[in-house]
């Protein structure tokens, strides 16, 4: 049961997203996360799906998201090497000695403070998947207010495109 | 991206008079209503009929309809029907079926019609009404959400929101769900649509960049492909539903004869080789023959052509031996391949084409099949075949549903184009009527959709007109669409009604004998009507036959040339107690079979 991270291009179609998440729904598969948002060609999406499957369902995802008549383009990511990110806004309870600490460890994993009050901070932070979990383990449960995370958006490194 | 510049311009405000008539149907750029833009397109695409039934979403369509003779529309008595008929005129004439049918609950009857097209890949557009584009989401009268109903059992859909894009849409429509691997292809228009203007324009073609279906197979897979079926000891082709739609029954039957090669056809792949033919071991799977069950797991070479080793057909995969045998898998549709038996060498491609280009490379190559193991391969083929595992009890006084199909064969001279609906009778019509031609047998094989049976044979038949046309059915099938007979009255469909009537929904109470303790919960038909009375009603002609020895004189005089013109309806009383054999049970092996001398 293999991690994948599946890039597509599709039509920028109304009912695009539905098709893709009734696909998984209706075939039993199992979705982590999904990103979706217009591309430079504004006349297509660009979705990133994360996947867990053996390599034979994988394989049926890949297959099946072809099969969509919207669906210009499908890459496993994971068949080669490539960058995954993904974008976590933490409003955190920052008071007291605490306040500079949680300065600290947002520095230490590259967040930057985009909101500031009193008595909260809301730190921006960029990484993988696990960056963004290691960096919740690393500060007290208590004073995590609220976070909202992207899901992940990934890109063939190197030549590797997903183009049209 | 080619298809967004053929979008056509808006229409200007014009006083250009926009009533439609057939002689604009060769002028190029003229304004007309969304209405007109339907009728013209589908006009443009050669339709011969439209299945439908009017409501206030298409009346606007229904009055373009009414000023034009480019089509016949045929008014079904249910939308379900309109579907079935559209796909049943897809499946015997290969060409795209259209039903028409208006929003909210025109559209939910038309679903399960859908689904089935959509399970066997059947090319069906249907054009559903919906409410106006400002009244989509207030839940309106007659509205519902037919591109989100329609999703999971469609090929492709669209909701038209534009006038200007109506007449591209269909034609994307009409590509869609003839090409590739078929299917059907909703194109939702709302009222107020219908009623805009635009100006007219049909592509002649159309290109997607995001569907391109594979035509040839990859040559060096065709190459290899060709090395493994000649070097086969046991080998054995395993034909489906892909032959028939694909048109390349005489392909497949040059390619085995040439080997010399066993076949054995699914239920949707009856007629893609010919039943009478001596290599033919009859069909596979749940009710296959023990011969073509037996050999499909004890060969060492397998060609599957347009078949998806569906649980119907090869049951449970963990028992298919899969280590056992080498696979070669030519399919339009990549998703077929690998999904349930993983394939050693898959082969990408219009069905047609690949087999075309499989016959030159075995034609060219200096090697042959091996005599003294094909020799010894067919021997125990003939072993098996010996079983003779559809023979049934024929003593009696009471009718062998076995019997009737056998006797429509010879009556019919296996010529006729037949329907059935699911269950029982479907199984022994496709087990006991010998289809010799492809596209003669038409059946819910995908979805098991009881009531398809009425409905398919009105669009063979008034595909054909003179052909004969018979529906085999049972009398809990029927009366899922029986109010078709009042369809087949309006239009004078002279269609052969078939009806094996045990009185019991035989295949729930074969399965409730077998599994349930022969509990038959509910599987009784209890206050069927007088069918012979029912059809009279219609201005039908009715039989009813009780004993064996009438049966070959009904079907006789009921085929004959005095009522051809006659809707036909035999209501042939058979045994209750009778079950289709050979069986293999859902979960198990395809040669773990229970046989009828074994009960």
């Amino acid at each position: 049961m293999g991690r994948h991270i599946i890039s597509l291009l599709m039509e920028n179609e109304a009912g695009a997203l539905s098709r893709v998440a009734g696909l998984f729904s209706a075939r039993g598969y199992n979705i982590e996360s999904l990103t979706v948002a217009p591309t430079e060609d504004a006349t297509l999406s660009r979705m990133t799906i994360v996947t867990y499957g053996s390599e034979e369902i994988v394989e049926q995802i890949t297959k099946q998201l072809n099969k969509l008549i919207d669906v210009v383009k499908v890459m496993d990511l994971s068949d080669g090497r490539h960058i995954e990110r993904e974008m976590m806004l933490a409003k955190v309870r920052a008071v007291g000695a605490g306040r500079e600490e949680m300065k600290r460890i947002a520095d230490i994993f590259r967040g930057r403070i985009i909101d500031v009050t009193d008595a909260t901070y809301t730190v921006e932070l960029t990484g993988t998947g696990a960056k963004l979990d290691a960096f919740l383990e690393a500060i007290d449960p208590a004073l995590i207010l609220e976070t909202v995370r992207t899901g992940a958006s990934g890109i063939g490194r190197g030549e590797r495109c997903l183009k049209v | 991206m080619p298809h967004r510049r053929l979008s056509l311009t808006a229409a200007g405000q014009s006083d250009y008079p926009h009533g439609f008539t057939n002689e604009l149907i060769h002028c190029q750029f003229m304004e007309m209503t969304g209405a007109e833009i339907v009728v013209r397109c589908l006009a443009e695409e050669g339709v011969e009929f439209v299945f439908g039934y009017p409501g206030g979403a298409v009346l606007n369509i229904y009055d373009a309809i009414f000023k034009q003779n480019a089509f016949k529309h045929v008014l079904v008595r249910h939308e379900q029907a309109a579907v079935h008929a559209a796909d049943a005129y897809a499946r015997a004439t290969g060409r795209v079926g259209v039903a028409l049918v208006t929003s909210g609950p025109g559209a939910t009857n038309a679903v399960t019609g859908i689904a089935t097209a959509y399970m066997d890949s059947i090319p069906v557009v249907v054009i559903t009404g919906q409410v106006p584009v400002p009244a989509i989401g207030m839940d309106a009268f007659q509205e519902v959400d037919t591109v989100g109903i329609t999703r999971p059992c469609v090929k492709h859909n669209f909701l038209v929101k534009d006038v200007n894009e109506l007449a591209l849409t269909l034609k994307k429509a009409f590509h869609i769900a003839s090409t590739g691997r078929p299917g059907p292809v909703v194109v939702d228009i709302p009222k107020d649509v219908t009623a805009h203007v635009a100006e007219f324009a049909y592509p002649e073609s159309i290109s997607l960049r995001s569907y391109k279906p594979v035509l040839h197979g990859h040559a060096g897979q065709l190459k290899r492909a060709a090395q493994m079926l000649l070097e086969a000891k046991r080998p054995m082709i395993y034909s489906g539903g892909g032959v028939v739609l694909g048109d390349a029954a005489p392909e497949l039957a040059e390619l085995a004869r040439l080997l010399g090669y066993p076949v054995t056809n699914t239920l949707m792949g009856l007629g893609g080789y010919p039943a009478t033919d001596r290599q033919f071991l009859g069909m596979l799977g749940m009710h296959g023959t023990y011969e073509a069950n037996m050999a499909m797991q004890h060969c060492d070479v397998l060609l599957a052509v347009g078949a998806r080793f569906d649980d119907r057909v090869i049951g449970n995969p963990a028992h298919f031996a899969r280590e056992a045998r080498r696979i070669i898998h030519i399919d339009v549709d990549p998703s077929s391949i690998s999904k349930r038996v993983r394939v050693d060498l898959p082969i990408v491609g219009d069905v047609r084409h690949v087999l075309q280009d499989l016959l030159a490379l075995v034609r060219q190559s200096h090697e042959k099949p091996d005599a003294a193991a094909l020799n010894a391969w067919w021997t125990q083929i003939e072993l098996w075949r010996a079983k003779h595992c559809l023979k049934y009890n024929l003593n009696g006084s009471i009718i062998k549903p076995q019997f009737v199909v056998e006797k429509l064969w010879d009556v019919t001279a296996g010529d006729a184009f037949v329907t059935s609906d699911v269950g029982q009778h479907q199984m022994w019509a496709a087990q006991y009527y010998k289809f010799d031609k492809p596209r003669r047998w038409i059946n819910s094989g995908g979805l098991g959709t009881m009531g398809v049976g009425l409905p398919y044979a009105m669009g063979v038949q008034l595909a054909y007109p003179d052909a004969q046309v018979a529906c085999v059915t049972g009398e809990s099938s029927i009366q899922m669409n029986i109010q078709e007979l009042s369809t087949c009255k309006q239009y004078r469909i002279p269609v052969k009604v078939v009806m094996l009537n045990n009185r019991y929904m035989g295949m729930v109470r074969q399965w409730q004998e077998f599994f349930y303790g022969s509990r038959y919960a509910e599987s009784y038909m209890e206050s069927l009507p007088d069918f012979v009375r029912l059809a009279e009603s219609y201005g039908h002609v009715g039989m009813r036959i009780d004993r064996p020895e009438d049966v070959e004189g009904a079907l006789r005089e009921a085929f004959s040339p005095a009522l051809k013109e006659r809707l036909v309806f035999m209501d042939f009383q058979t045994d209750p107690s009778e079950n289709v054999f050979p069986m293999v049970e859902g979960g198990k092996g395809l040669s773990e079979m229970i046989l009828a001398e074994e009960l």
